[in-house]
């Protein structure tokens, strides 16, 4: 198991974000993480990523402890926050270059470590532009490049579709199903059509809490619709 | 210390990518160099010293610096980059660290550009050029401690502009904290706190350095008042990293 998530929970103050939240993800997974907006997913996510300290529960990246062995884990982890975040007057190719020295690569290493993320994000048309300057679909791809740079076994993408026109969805779509023979890769998206296109397995969270984990084809079954859409409004709006 | 470095050399391009660094120079030696050769009356007074540049220096920055840290981790929070740096293998005393001697390393390099004072005072005179080295190992310890100050208060809030008039406040309080108005206040009523209100002055231990004394009690001042600033500016980071 590459992603282990045992009892997770966030509280803050009276409010539970996340409550108990547990699950594994192995090798070639891809798990869809889908749930209402505040549900607890970016939380989630946050804490796998060990940005945000659970209030109770572990998580666990290749075996090292987000909390306890917090740098072992982070390396073996490509993360890209919600909203994918990055220094607005920072060029493209020089933020990447950050990026991968961070990571310890140096030399004709890192030149070929940021060549490659480029490649697979398409980035080359822009790359010293400032991110500032670029629209929401190449910057949501810079998140995505910062992310695949050391070609980590782990990544949890905070909505990696988000802000992509619909060719541009597709090539991500098509980029991590490419990606997904080696890695557990989690995404959480609203975009139920791609949980189809790309997901092995999905997890939907309300309330924080998991209401259900399963295949899409599984899913599908537990509403007469057949339809996923129908699936998750039966769940995520029963009263919990 | 690798990634310290790293950090520190993103920050400090991060300056120059945007006008802060050439406002904050160009703004630093004009103010300078009004104060020096007009309040602090350096040609009248007729001394081969840089005495009246020292004197304005420790007031200088603490107007400036904090305008130098306020964005330190105020902006990282307030645009969200700040989960994007601690998501990287890094731990948070690095990215602590790296921020600060960025910042430090900045003030350094404005304070290596007020080299004309050193070379007009020797030009027309004879100064002890010791005396004027020690008061610049001050200026820039003056600077280290109000930047760890800085740093501490952006770390407080997701706003620069409360982040910046903390520190300037703060800041303020340990500059005058041995001054007669805040000493003889405290005598009057805690004569406990009198004391340690001389002994934790940051002017006053740098105006040894502009007298050309360099005390290891002075050193270890500095170095631990930065160290105290940096710790709570990490535990800081962490409380309020994901608010």
């Amino acid at each position: 198991m590459l992603i282990e998530i045992d009892g997770l929970t966030k509280r803050f103050g009276s409010f539970t974000a996340v409550d108990r939240v547990s699950f594994n993800v192995a090798r070639g997974e891809v798990l869809g993480f889908l749930g209402p907006n505040g549900a607890g997913k970016s939380t989630t996510m946050r804490m796998l990523a060990g940005f945000m300290i659970p209030t109770t529960g572990t998580a666990r990246i290749c075996g090292h402890d987000v909390q306890g062995d917090g740098v072992a884990a982070r390396r073996a982890l490509g993360f890209l926050p919600e909203g994918a975040p990055t220094y607005p007057e920072m060029t493209v190719s020089a933020f990447l270059t950050f990026c991968a020295k961070i990571r310890g690569f140096a030399a004709r290493d890192l030149t070929q470590r940021v060549e490659r993320a480029v490649g697979l994000t398409r980035l080359d048309s822009v790359l010293l532009q400032p991110v500032e300057t670029l629209s929401k679909g190449f910057k949501r791809r810079v998140g995505l490049a910062q992310a695949l740079l050391h070609d980590p076994p782990v990544l949890v993408l905070d909505e990696p579709t988000d802000g992509l026109d619909p060719n541009q969805k597709h090539e991500v779509r098509a980029l991590i199903a490419q990606m997904a023979p080696e890695k557990a890769i989690v995404i959480s998206t609203h975009i139920l059509e791609e949980v189809d296109a790309v997901c092995s397995r999905a997890i939907i969270i309300a309330a924080g809490r998991v209401v259900a984990d399963a295949t899409p084809a599984e899913l599908q079954a537990r509403h007469p619709s057949g339809k996923l859409d129908d699936v998750f409004r039966q769940m995520t709006t029963e009263p919990v | 210390m690798r990634n310290v470095f790293i950090i520190a050399g993103h920050e400090l391009s991060g300056y120059f990518a945007t006008p802060v660094a050439c406002v904050f120079i160009v703004i630093f030696l004009v103010l300078q160099g009004a104060l020096t050769f007009n309040l602090g009356g350096f040609f009248d007074r007729g001394q081969a010293d840089l005495n009246p540049f020292f004197t304005f220096i420790p007031w200088v920055f603490l107007l400036l610096v904090p305008a130098i840290t306020m964005r330190l981790w105020a902006e990282e929070r307030r645009l969200g980059t700040i989960e994007l740096l601690l998501t990287l293998p890094i731990t948070q005393t690095q990215a602590v660290l790296g921020k600060f001697l960025a910042a430090w390393a900045f003030c350094a390099i404005a304070l290596v550009l007020t080299f004309p004072f050193v070379i007009t005072v020797n030009i027309l005179g004879n100064p002890d050029n010791g005396v004027i080295a020690s008061g610049y190992v001050g200026a820039l310890l003056v600077a280290g401690a109000f930047l760890s100050v800085g740093a501490a208060m952006s770390a407080l809030t997701k706003n620069q502009v409360i982040a910046f008039v903390l520190a300037v406040a703060v800041c303020f309080v340990f500059a005058v904290a041995s001054y007669p108005v805040v000493t003889d206040f405290l005598s009057r009523n805690t004569p406990v706190l009198a004391e340690i209100a001389r002994r934790i002055a940051v002017i006053d231990r740098y105006q040894d350095f502009t007298r050309g004394v360099v005390s290891v009690r002075d050193l270890i001042f500095f170095a631990t008042f930065i160290g105290f600033w940096l710790f709570l500016n990490a535990v800081l980071v962490e409380q309020r990293k994901a608010d």
